[in-house]
C-alpha cells in the first residue's frame, strides 16, 4: 500500500526553483534515501513532506489523503533534524516524551513510554541527564527515540548522522536500519553520502537541480543508471564520449560492438559510454591508451590511463594485477553485458 | 510569519512612530502654537531655526562634541578590542568589563561621577569635559562593534600574513584594520548619534556654559513650547534615520547588532 | 596562537589608563564626596561623615527609592512582555525587513529623553494629540490632556525602554536554532505552544537579563519623570540631579548615586548569574 505520495511537488524561492515537479509513490514500511549533491533540493523536498515549507504547487498525500494544507504539527510525523534540535531546557526523558506531553498523555504513561524508547535506542539509564551531558552518539539516539515516540506515520531524517565521526556513523547507519526494519515505519532520510544511502535504503531517490534523476533499488541505480549524472554519482565510473549507430559505439577511433546484455539508453548520434572501473580490462586488443598513474591500495589496484585525452580508471583485485608500468601503451576492453550507453 | 505576528510588529512600530509624526506635524504650524493637525502650515520655523543664533550655537556645540567624542571613543575602543581579541585571562576580562560598564549603569550615576571629577580637576564647565565624558560613557559601542568585526576574522589570515613575512604592525595595518574598518565606522556613527542626543551628562558637566541642543530644548521647554522644538526634534530623527539607514544599506545591520544569521 | 595576537600587551595600557582615569577615578571621587562635609553655598570639603547616608534613611527618601524601583520595574516588565514576542517575530523576518525595523528601533533608541518627553507630552496634550483626535472622532466630549500623570510617565519610560529591550533580546533570539521550533511543530505543538514550551523556556535567561538591563536603564531616567510625571513620581535620578545642581549639595547627591549604583550593580550581578546558569543548563 502506498503510504506517502508526492504529486507534482514544486517549490520556488524567488527566481530559484529548489524542487521542480517531483512525483513519487513510497510504499508503506520502506526505507527511502533522498540522495544528491548539496543544493540539489533534497532538504527542501523533505521539509515540504514535513509541512515546514508550503509548496508553490503540487500535493503531498499520506495514505491517499491530501495533507498539503495540513500544518506540520497536525501531521503526526516524526523527524530528526540535522542539528538534532534537542531541547536544552529539558532532560533526556522530557525530550523524548515531549510529543506525548503535547498530546496530553498523562505523566505516568509518558514516563513509561520514555523509558521504553530509551531502552530501544540502548540508553536505558540516561533519562534524567541534561542534553549537554551526552556525547554526540548518545544525542543522536535521543533524537531518534524522540522522533519515534508517537509511532509516527512517516519518520523523516535530515542528514541525521552528519555530525558523527566516520566509525560511529557507519555503526549508526546499521543500527538505524535495523531499528527501522523492526518497527516497519515508513522512513525518509536525506543524505549527501552515497555510501550511507547504499547501506540503508530500500529505495534510493537521486536528485540534482531540484529534479528527481532516478528512483529505484540501490543496485538498480548502480547497474542501470538512467543518465550520466546517476552513473557518476553512484559509485565510480568511466564516462567515455563517443558516437552511437545501432549497436556500434565508436569511442576514441575504435568501434565497439554492443551485445544483448549491454544497455542502450540513447538514440543514435553523440552518446556517452559508462563502464565501471571493475569492468574495465587491459587486453591485447581494444581501445589504445597510455598508463599515467598506478595506485596500489593493498585490497585493490587502480590503473589510471589516458585514452585520447579522457581519463579512464581500471580496478583490479591484487591477484589480477596487470603487468604494466607508468608510460606503457596498452589496449582497453570493456566487459560485455556491463556497458551502458547514456544520452550525451 | 503569521499575519497576526506581522500586525503586532506593525502596531508596535506605529506606536513608536506616532509621537514623532505628531511632532513633525507640530513643527509645520504657521503660528506660535502646538496644534495637530497643524494650523496654517508653513516651513517658517525651519527658517527660524537657521536664523536664530542661540539655536545655531547649540547645534554647533552638539555637532563638535559628537564628532570629537566619536574619534576619542573609537581611539580608546580599538586597542582595547584588539587586546581582548584572542586573549582570555583575568586582565582581558577585567578590561572588557571596564569597557562595557559605562553604558550599562544608569547614566545619572556616571554623570554625577563626571561632575565631581571635573570639579576636582578644575575643568568643570569646559567643552573638553563634555567631550571626554561622552567618549567614556559611549566607549562601549565601538568596543562592541569592533569586537564583533574581529571575531569574524579567520585566525588563519593573520597566520598566513605572518608566514609570508609580515611583522605584527604590518599585519595590523594591511590585514586587520582594513577588515574591521566598517565596524570602526559604524562604532563611530553610534557614538556620534548618541552623543548628539545625550542630555544628562552634558548638562551636569557643563550645562550652564556649553549649551547643547538637548539642553537648549529642555531649557526652552520651561518657558513654553514652540514649534521650533518640533523642528529640532525632526532634525534629530532625520540624522538618526540617515546614519542608521546608511549603516543598514552598506553594512549588515542584523549582524552588527549580534544576529548570527539573517535569512535572505 | 601568539601569531593571532595582533597587538603587544603593553598597548592595552593606553585604554586601561584612560578608563581608569576618566571612569574609575570619578567613581572613587564620588564615593569620597558622599562622605565629605557639605559646605553650604559652596561645594564640599574633605571629611568622613555619614550624615548624607543617614538622611537617606528617612521615610521620605525611602518612599522615593520605592517609587523609583516600582516605576522602573513596572516599565521594564511591560517592555520585556512586549519586546520578547516582537523580537521573536523580527528575527524570523527576511534580512531586508529586519534591517528596516532595526533602523527605526535604533533611531528611536538614540532619541534624547528631552525629545521623547517633548514628543509624548505633545502627543498626549489637549491641542495636538490623542485627546484632540478622540474628541474629533466623537469618542469624548471635550479634548483633554493625558499628561502629566503616572500613565504618561509609564508610557514615556516604555517608549524609552522598548527599543533597548528589543536590542538586548535580539542576539540570543536570532541565534536560537530555528530547528528547535520546527522540531516541536513536527511533534505536534501549535505555534503558540511552541512559543510557550520551547521559545520562552530556552530563552529564560536572556529574558531575565533584558528585564534587569531595562530596569537599570529606566531607573536612570531623569527627564521623563519631570516632563511627564507629577512631583510625587519623581525618581531618585531626578533628586540626584536636583541636589547636585540646584541645592548644591554634592555629598547628598553622591550618597544617593552610590545607593543607586549599588542597587544597579546588585541587579546586573543577579542577571549575570542567571545568564551563566542558563548557559550551563
Amino acid at each position: 500500500m502506498t503510504e506517502l505520495s508526492l504529486r507534482g511537488l514544486t517549490k520556488r524561492f524567488g527566481a530559484m526553483t529548489a524542487v521542480d515537479d517531483v512525483s513519487l509513490d513510497i510504499p508503506e514500511g520502506r526505507f527511502v534515501c533522498l540522495l544528491g549533491p548539496s543544493g540539489c533540493g533534497k532538504t527542501t523536498l523533505l521539509r515540504l513532506i514535513a509541512g515546514l515549507e508550503a509548496p508553490s504547487s503540487g500535493a503531498v498525500l499520506v495514505a491517499g489523503r491530501d495533507q498539503t494544507d495540513t500544518p506540520a504539527h497536525k501531521r503526526d510525523f516524526g523527524m530528526v533534524f540535522q542539528s538534532l534540535a534537542l531541547f536544552p531546557h529539558l532532560s533526556v526523558a522530557e525530550n523524548v516524551a515531549y510529543p506525548l506531553a503535547i498530546r496530553g498523555v498523562d505523566r505516568a504513561t509518558r514516563r513509561n513510554r520514555a523509558a521504553e524508547l530509551l531502552q530501544m535506542v540502548r540508553l536505558p539509564d540516561l533519562g534524567d541527564r541534561r542534553i549537554h551531558q551526552l556525547s554526540g552518539g548518545q544525542r543522536q539516539r535521543v533524537a531518534i527515540a524522540r522522533g519515534l515516540a508517537i509511532n509516527p506515520r512517516v519518520f523523516l531524517l535530515d542528514e541525521p548522522l552528519s555530525a558523527l565521526d566516520a566509525n560511529l556513523r557507519e555503526h549508526m547507519q546499521m543500527e538505524l536500519r535495523q531499528l527501522q526494519q523492526r518497527l516497519g515505519v515508513t522512513t525518509v532520510v536525506v543524505t549527501h553520502d552515497q555510501k550511507e544511502a547504499l547501506t540503508m535504503a530500500d529505495i534510493l531517490i537521486l536528485m540534482d537541480g531540484g529534479r528527481v534523476q532516478q528512483v529505484g533499488a540501490p543496485m538498480e541505480l548502480y547497474r542501470d543508471p538512467a543518465n550520466a549524472f546517476v552513473a557518476g554519482f553512484i559509485g565510480n565510473t568511466n564516462l567515455l564520449r563517443g558516437h552511437l549507430r545501432g549497436r556500434e559505439m565508436a569511442v576514441a577511433g575504435t568501434t565497439l560492438t554492443l551485445d544483448d546484455g549491454d544497455r542502450i539508453k540513447a538514440p543514435d548520434g553523440p552518446a556517452i559510454l559508462s563502464v565501471r572501473p571493475e569492468d574495465t580490462r587491459i587486453a591485447a586488443r581494444g581501445v589504445p591508451a597510455r598508463v599515467t598513474f598506478l595506485r596500489d591500495l593493498g585490497e585493490s589496484v587502480q590503473v589510471v590511463m589516458d585514452m585520447d585525452g579522457t581519463e579512464v580508471t581500471a580496478l583490479f583485485a591484487p591477484r589480477d594485477r596487470p603487468d604494466v608500468s607508468l608510460g606503457d601503451s596498452v589496449h582497453l576492453a570493456f566487459e560485455p553485458g556491463r556497458r551502458v550507453v547514456l544520452p550525451a | 510569519m503569521s499575519r497576526l505576528g506581522r500586525a503586532f510588529v506593525l502596531v508596535i512600530l506605529g506606536l513608536l512612530l506616532a509621537p514623532l509624526v505628531v511632532v513633525a506635524g507640530v513643527s509645520l504650524n504657521g503660528t506660535q502654537s502646538l496644534r495637530f493637525p497643524p494650523v496654517d502650515p508653513s516651513l517658517r520655523w525651519y527658517g527660524a531655526l537657521w536664523s536664530n543664533a542661540d539655536w545655531m550655537a547649540a547645534l554647533g556645540n552638539s555637532m563638535l562634541i559628537a564628532a570629537l567624542a566619536g574619534v576619542l571613543a573609537v581611539a580608546v575602543a580599538l586597542p582595547l578590542a584588539l587586546h581582548v581579541w584572542a586573549r582570555d585571562g583575568v586582565v582581558a576580562r577585567a578590561l572588557q568589563t571596564l569597557g562595557v560598564a559605562p553604558f550599562m549603569l544608569p547614566p545619572v550615576i556616571s554623570a554625577l561621577g563626571f561632575l565631581v571629577f571635573w570639579v576636582s580637576v578644575g575643568m568643570y564647565g569646559q567643552m573638553t569635559a563634555t567631550v571626554v565624558s561622552h567618549a567614556v560613557f559611549l566607549v562601549t559601542l565601538p568596543l562592541v562593534t569592533i569586537s564583533l568585526g574581529l571575531r569574524g576574522i579567520d585566525p588563519a589570515l593573520i597566520e598566513a600574513a605572518r608566514v609570508m613575512g609580515a611583522g605584527r604592525w604590518t599585519v595590523l595595518r594591511t590585514v586587520v584594520l582594513p577588515l574591521i574598518a566598517p565596524y570602526m565606522i559604524s562604532g563611530y556613527a553610534f557614538v556620534f548619534v548618541l552623543s548628539l542626543n545625550e542630555y544628562i551628562i552634558a548638562y551636569m558637566v557643563a550645562g550652564f556654559t556649553v549649551e547643547t541642543l538637548p539642553i537648549r530644548i529642555f531649557n526652552s521647554l520651561r518657558y513654553g513650547y514652540t514649534p521650533i522644538m518640533g523642528v529640532v526634534s525632526v532634525l534629530f530623527v532625520a540624522v538618526a534615520l540617515v546614519v542608521f539607514g546608511l549603516i543598514g544599506r552598506f553594512g549588515n545591520l542584523p549582524r552588527l547588532l549580534g544576529a548570527e544569521r539573517a535569512r535572505e | 596562537m601568539s601569531a593571532h595576537r595582533a597587538t603587544p600587551a603593553w598597548l592595552a595600557l593606553i585604554p586601561a589608563a584612560w578608563l581608569a582615569v576618566f571612569f574609575l577615578i570619578p567613581f572613587a571621587i564620588m564615593l569620597s564626596v558622599s562622605v565629605a562635609h557639605r559646605v553650604p553655598g559652596g561645594f564640599f570639603e574633605p571629611g568622613f561623615e555619614i550624615d548624607s547616608y543617614a538622611r537617606l534613611m528617612t521615610p521620605f527618601f525611602g518612599r522615593i527609592l520605592m517609587t523609583s524601583v516600582a516605576v522602573a520595574a513596572g516599565a521594564a516588565a511591560i517592555c520585556v512582555v512586549l519586546a520578547f514576542p516582537f523580537t521573536v517575530i523580527l528575527a524570523g523576518m527576511r534580512a531586508r525587513g529586519q534591517t528596516l525595523v532595526l533602523v527605526v528601533l535604533l533611531a528611536v533608541l538614540s532619541l534624547s529623553e528631552v525629545i521623547i518627553g517633548f514628543s509624548l507630552s505633545t502627543l498626549l496634550s489637549r491641542t495636538a494629540g490623542v485627546g484632540n483626535l478622540l474628541a474629533w472622532a466623537g469618542l469624548i466630549a471635550e479634548p483633554r490632556a493625558y499628561t502629566p500623570g503616572l500613565f504618561a510617565l509609564m508610557l514615556g519610560l516604555c517608549y524609552l525602554g522598548l527599543p533597548y529591550a528589543v536590542l538586548v533580546l535580539y542576539p540570543p533570539v536570532s541565534r536560537l536554532d530555528p530547528e528547535l521550533g520546527e522540531a516541536a511543530r513536527i511533534m505536534g505543538a501549535s505555534p503558540l505552544r511552541v512559543f510557550w514550551t520551547v521559545t520562552v523556556p530556552v530563552l529564560r535567561a536572556p529574558i531575565a537579563g533584558a528585564f534587569v538591563l531595562v530596569f537599570v536603564f529606566t531607573l536612570g531616567a531623569y527627564l521623563l519623570p519631570q516632563l511627564l510625571g507629577r512631583p510625587r513620581h519623581w525618581t531618585l535620578s531626578v533628586h540626584i540631579t536636583d541636589q547636585a545642581i540646584f541645592q548644591s549639595n554634592l555629598p547628598f547627591a553622591a550618597a544617593m548615586a552610590v545607593v543607586l549604583l549599588l542597587v544597579s550593580l546588585a541587579l546586573v550581578g543577579v542577571s549575570l548569574l542567571l545568564g551563566r546558569g542558563g548557559a550551563r543548563a
